[in-house]
């Protein structure tokens, strides 16, 4: 399925320390990369607690694909693709609900919600003819990781701990700032629509160089003090896991200021419930431990950005549109902090954000800006003579550093190369 | 500027409703131009402003909206649009609102409940957007002039992905 050449020779389009501007504009490479990127490798889909009952299903994608996660009536997670095997019709018109099979509305052809063939109207007509291998389509392989379910429309490659490697970590530190170990997310989601190619929003979730300049105006008028972290002497770092995995690791500033909630703006006194569950959890010097290091600040490639308090799900519609697929972080069995999750994340995320509303202006620049001739290249240099391994053997950077940028493009020219 | 209402109780179905339009068609061309200050004053301190997503009768205290703000939010709002350095408007947004299908619902002693539609033109950097919704007002008379308790945009696609939402709707 996979031809071993691309047409692209993205080695003349990708050098360590720049990439050409062709890579955001060009139909023929978004094509290439649906091939070779979303139609591959891991891709995040939806959350177990998104469908908790069985025969519960929510309509999520992989790329620009609709894709059905459901709960079959067995309790397991499939992800059947929204198209019916004899004309092709897009059955499923709802965004979620619960059902045991779906009937397609043109000829009534019927599927359990395992995705097989059940029946049809006036069997005569296919008298001899078996149901068996009829279906509709399906994801190969589906693997979940503390109830966050990828799938992989190819039928082999690496496991989903592989592509994770060191990046898995970061959704154990998000479990962890839930007294029972879990997260839902249960609170609904925004779709922030933007006329931007997919990878200017991949790159700018670990991009620390910009919120002073951009969220500038946010910084001004509210007492936050998220620009610290993005300032000269902040201890921050950036991080490249590998895989196209990067992140923030904000943990060195929240251990230097050692207040417990710090990392989400407020104090113990303010949420006394969560904090006594936390305690009861895991002990009180476990639980201030982790509420000092706080929420992980993750971009888990290619689509999976764990923002402290909200996720988001990047979707490519096409080389110039991406929708941004936001909602709270929810900590199962933490009504107060969850209130709060839902609130801060109003505010800052989705169509009307106080911070999100802006990055999705400089997309969009951006995205106008990469068609102009001249310059061809963009640069990635910020940093390089900082750059470190940490204890683990990861590249580290400051936080305002482009490691995370020059990793995303490592893996991508690995991916799309070959 | 605007009439001044005394009493409710005291003018015509006809009256009533010219006073309310009048009301609407001047909220509508604060946001238009801008004038974010004059629209801050619109604002009672029991204000919720209010544009739901995923459908029209979502749970805001338990389920994400595009805006759910109380005062002290919108006073961030127009602060932070104040700034200068709202990139997303700056440039400001070419925007006319269209305020039509003005109904009163409810009239308690000072208060009223209106529905009306509204149809936004928005021009900006990325091109050209039309919003479409269905409006719920609670307008409250004080001191001889009606004043914002609490509004609900009900946009036609709140379900769907739309573009960055920046200006005051």
């Amino acid at each position: 399925m996979l031809d071993s050449t691309p047409e692209t020779d993205f080695n003349q389009l990708i050098e360590p320390t720049r990439v050409h501007s062709r890579l955001y504009t060009d139909p023929m490479i978004f094509r290439e990369e649906l091939e070779r990127i979303w139609y591959r490798t891991w891709v995040y889909v939806g959350h177990e607690s998104e469908i908790p009952s069985n025969n519960d299903y929510v309509t999520k994608s992989i790329g620009p694909t609709p894709v059905i996660m459901v709960r079959d009536k067995a309790g397991e997670i499939r992800l059947l693709l929204n198209k019916c095997p004899h004309r092709g019709n897009q059955l499923c018109a709802y965004k979620s609900g619960n059902a045991k099979a779906f009937v397609c509305p043109y000829h009534a052809w019927t599927f359990s919600n395992s995705g097989d063939l059940m029946g049809y109207a006036l069997p005569d007509g296919y008298e001899g003819v078996s149901k068996v291998g009829v279906s509709l389509g399906k994801v190969p392989r589906v693997a979940s990781y503390r109830g966050f379910v990828f799938g992989s429309m190819a039928a082999d490659g690496c496991s989903l701990e592989e592509h994770l490697g060191g990046a898995k970590a970061a959704i154990d530190q998000l479990c962890d700032n839930s007294p029972t170990g879990e997260v839902e997310l249960t609170a609904g989601f925004l779709q922030h629509r933007t006329k931007a190619n997919w990878k200017f929003l991949t790159e700018n979730e670990t991009d620390g160089y910009h919120p002073g300049s951009v969220h500038g105006s946010v910084f001004q008028v509210t007492n936050s003090g998220i620009g610290e972290l993005y300032a000269k002497n902040s201890t921050a770092l950036t991080r490249d896991y590998g895989n196209g995995h990067t992140e923030f690791d904000l943990r060195p500033e929240w251990r230097r200021l050692d207040q417990p909630l710090a990392w989400f703006g407020t104090t113990p006194d303010r949420l006394p419930e969560y904090v006594a569950a936390m305690n009861a959890a895991y002990g009180s010097e476990g639980a201030r431990q982790i509420m000092i290091d706080g929420s992980p600040h993750t971009m888990i490639f290619p689509n999976l950005f764990i923002a402290e308090i909200q996720i988001f799900v990047l979707q490519p519609i096409a080389v110039d549109e991406s929708i941004q697929h936001v909602t709270a972080v929810q900590f199962k069995g933490a009504p107060d902090i969850n209130r709060r999750l839902r609130q801060q994340t109003m505010g800052s995320v989705g169509p009307a954000g106080l911070l999100l509303a802006d990055d999705t202006e400089m997309y969009e620049r951006n995205h106008r800006g990469a068609d102009i001739l001249d310059p061809e290249w963009l640069v990635l240099s910020r940093g390089l003579h900082r750059e470190r391994r940490d204890e683990n053997g990861f590249l580290v950077a400051h936080s305002t550093d482009e490691v995370p940028q020059r990793g995303i493009w490592r893996h991508y020219l690995h991916l799309m190369q070959g | 500027m605007m009439a001044h209402p005394a009493d409710l109780a005291a003018l015509s179905d006809v009256e009533l409703h010219h006073q309310v339009a009048q009301f609407l068609y001047y909220e509508a061309h604060l946001q238009d131009v801008h004038d974010y200050d004059g629209w801050e004053a619109l604002w009672e301190d029991d204000a919720t402003y209010w544009v739901p997503a995923n459908g029209q009768n979502t749970d805001p205290d338990r389920e994400m909206s595009i805006i759910y703000d109380s005062r002290s939010r919108i006073r961030i709002r127009i602060a932070q649009l104040k700034t200068g350095r709202r990139h997303t408007q700056t440039p400001r947004s070419e925007i006319a609102h269209i305020i039509s299908n003005i109904v009163v619902t409810e009239i308690d002693r000072v208060e009223l409940s209106v529905r009306a539609n509204a149809l936004v033109y928005e021009d900006n950097l990325r091109g050209e957007t039309v919003w479409s919704s269905r409006n719920d007002y609670r307008l409250r008379l004080v001191e001889g002039a009606f004043r914002l308790v609490r509004k609900k945009v009900g946009l036609v696609n709140n379900a769907r992905p739309i573009f960055t939402l920046s200006f005051l709707i």
